[in-house]
């Protein structure tokens, strides 16, 4: 590299410089030459417990493609494979940076996206780290890959950042692509901020390579309003990165040609339909399904739980979000406390597994259950109402709704919420959306104390 | 009187269970903490699930070890330490049967279940051997989830897996963590139950039961000492260790 390049400025696609880029290390002046991957090759291993809660941690204020790109860098990850869409694109060009600077050992752009996560499933399969991410119609596109990784035991993260599905074309915030996701066999968490998404996806690469998890990672956050946006992230020192992934502790055997008995990696071929018995088929799924169950514990020890609970002791009304809509929530709480409506929220980090139980404990008091979400169909609400349903005599309003890239003001969950315990009519929730009914007297009483 | 009780209280009952039982997760049973075991699902000293395992080995018809890749393959010293172990374990049971299962490859167009057993129709070898108790040890965690909730829904066979890494809540009986040391605490407390009941082996150590298939191709002999076998550890045979396996890829603990 010459010298001119050393010292050019590194911007992101909107001309801004990255400020967490590194300062470019001083040319060695006995050889002239620097070392681009040195400050790789000095990187510690740490254990998960030391990176996650030991090590101090200094704020920085990033984009969360930059959050993304740094918790990869401090992840000790073999292998990504990149390809651009609207707004994940930005997220992936860094890890190409990481790639230059040897964070990351191999990186490449797919042809599309049923390749690279056929191409992430084949890296996987052989024993390395691998990571990726996509948005949108990428995501869909991808989905039969991504679908039997779980089914191939593959620990893998790949992260989605939400937007809107065709048709019509449109490039904006829409997580409606997470109900897709929810039944692939793969955990699901879903960021709030950019803080959560540099957590979630270093402690994601953790938790699937657990061997009785051995499961793919889907790490979710909303396009733009997390990916773009730029907000506060508390991270430890880059010279430290976690534990190398250990292929040989998964619960299948890894995909190794030259150490015999070779035969044995290529045994199962879970995609030869013929040789495959209904009953075999069956318990494989079951299989899945309890690894899932079995990464709670996990989910506890290293995210603080599943879900998080504000003011919810003693509150009337809970308001249950994940994703962005969780900040919506959060100052929609703040603004009803301040009109003494006793109000709390409940911000699902982990929709799988799902915090059912949690739910049922936190939920049987509350007499209003609001769950305002970006995109049309409310997927959260369908989970929610299913967990709690015999342990709450809550009412349920599935909404507000936004999609198609609108954004939620904190006003539409504030209305809901008045509308909810008053009987007023709404003015975006539709009755069909609207489950359970509070006891009018009740409610009369909960009227007066406010 | 006692086991009745224990069965009538069990999560994970022996089977037949019926067509399509749900799997112990989806009963609430997950994995046991360190030190512990699991014993019909619940969660109990892991001594007591090893003694569990023991008392159905040594009571129960045609009972047999399943031995898996990681200790049927000479993958490294440590691999070939607890194939010796295993073998240990099998000279504590009178009349056991031993029939591997050497890789996960569905067997097509029919398994000979006096041969092997296989984790996608692992109830063809059970049915087969009219096999009533058995344990898994060495098996690739997935694999062996799948082949226990297969017998527990199709088969009368009470299940153990003595596993290597966080333990099996779909066998009847299971404990975790266990490296060649582990097994061997196993092997102390199958003898101590052996001899608390009773039973005595053969004076001249042919324990184990040869199935007839096993039988023919070692010249009609029936029986045979498990301690005659034993993997041997040469690197320059072309064994995983001469290919960089380490026995630290697989060891759990001391």
């Amino acid at each position: 590299m010459s010298e001119g390049l050393e010292a050019e400025i590194k911007t992101n696609p909107q001309g801004d410089p990255i400020t967490s880029a590194p300062e470019a290390p001083k040319a060695d002046s006995a050889k002239g030459r620097k070392d681009p991957h040195g400050a790789a090759k000095s990187q510690v291993e740490v254990s998960p417990e030391f990176m996650f809660f030991e090590a101090p941690r200094e704020r920085e204020f990033i984009t969360g493609s930059e959050c993304a790109k740094e918790a990869v860098r401090r992840s000790n990850v073999d292998m990504s494979v990149a390809y651009p869409i609207t707004p994940q694109s930005e997220t992936l060009q860094l890890i190409g940076v990481l790639y230059g600077e040897g964070y990351v050992k191999e990186f490449y752009r797919g042809e599309e996206e049923y390749g690279v996560m056929s191409a992430i499933a084949g890296a996987s399969r052989a024993g390395v780290r691998a990571f990726t991410a996509t948005a949108g119609p990428g995501t869909l596109r991808g989905l039969e890959p991504i679908v039997s990784w779980a089914g191939h035991r593959l620990p893998a993260v790949c992260m989605f950042t939400c937007r809107v599905v065709n048709a019509p074309l449109a490039i904006q915030p829409d997580n409606i692509e997470i109900a897709y996701l929810l039944h692939s066999g793969m955990l699901v968490f879903h960021a709030e901020n950019q803080q959560d998404l540099f957590d979630f996806i270093m402690k994601a690469f953790i938790i699937s390579e657990k061997n009785d998890v051995t499961l793919p990672v889907g790490v979710c956050c909303d396009g733009f309003f997390v990916t773009h946006a730029r907000g506060y992230c508390a991270m430890p020192d880059k010279k430290f990165k976690l534990p190398a992934r250990d292929p040989y502790r998964g619960s299948v055997p890894v995909l190794d040609a030259e150490n015999p008995p070779a035969r044995l990696s290529r045994d199962a071929p879970v995609q030869k339909s013929n040789f495959m018995a209904y009953n075999i088929h069956a318990v494989w799924q079951q299989e899945v399904w309890a690894g899932v169950e079995r990464s709670r514990k996990y989910i506890e020890q290293y995210m603080d739980g599943l879900l998080e609970a504000q003011d919810v002791d003693g509150a009337d009304v809970l308001l249950v979000a994940s994703g962005s809509a969780a900040a919506q929530s959060r100052e929609a709480v703040r603004q009803c406390q301040e009109r003494g409506i006793k109000a709390g929220l409940i911000k699902i980090r982990s929709l799988r597994p799902f915090p059912t139980n949690e739910l049922r404990k936190l939920c049987g008091k509350a007499k209003l259950i609001v769950i305002p979400e970006f995109n049309y169909t409310g997927w959260l609400a369908k989970d929610v109402a299913t967990a709690i349903y015999g342990f709450s005599n809550a009412k349920i309003v599935a909404g507000p709704h936004v999609y198609g890239g609108m954004s939620m003001p904190v006003e539409m969950i504030t209305d809901e919420i008045e509308c909810g315990l008053t009987g007023k009519k709404s003015n975006t929730v539709p009755p069909s959306a609207i489950m359970g009914v509070a006891d009018p007297a009740a409610v009369a009483e909960f009227m007066k104390s406010i | 009187m006692e086991l009745t009780k224990e069965l009538e209280d069990a999560i994970v009952a022996p089977g037949p269970q019926g067509f399509h039982p749900p799997s112990a997760a989806e009963l609430g049973v997950l994995t046991p903490d360190k030190g512990h075991g699991l014993k019909f699902g619940h969660v109990v000293a892991e001594e007591l699930a090893m003694e569990a395992m023991a008392r159905t080995m040594l009571t129960r018809k045609n009972a047999t070890i399943f031995p898996g890749p990681l200790v049927l393959w000479n993958w490294n010293e440590h691999a070939a330490d607890k194939a010796r172990a295993v073998l240990e374990l099998a000279a504590q049971l009178p009349e056991v049967l031993v029939i591997p299962m050497p890789d996960y490859r569905p067997k097509y167009p029919k398994v000979e279940p006096e041969e092997v057993i296989n984790p996608n129709h692992p109830n063809l070898t059970i049915w087969g051997n009219k096999i009533e108790a058995c344990i898994f040890i060495g098996v690739h965690c997935h694999y062996a989830n799948l082949t226990l909730k297969m017998i527990r829904a199709g088969t009368n066979c009470w299940t153990s897996a003595i596993c290597a890494e966080q333990g099996h809540e779909d066998a009847m009986f299971t404990v975790r963590d266990s490296d060649a040391a582990k097994i061997r605490r196993v092997v102390a407390v199958f003898k101590r139950v052996r001899e608390e009941m009773g039973i005595k082996l053969p004076e001249n150590g042919e324990n184990v039961r040869f199935t007839g298939l096993q039988s023919r191709v070692h010249d009609g002999i029936t029986h045979t000492n498990p301690l005659n076998f034993g993997p041997s550890v040469d690197p320059e045979s072309g064994n995983a260790a001469a290919f960089g396996h380490k026995a630290e890829n697989m060891k759990s603990e001391g």
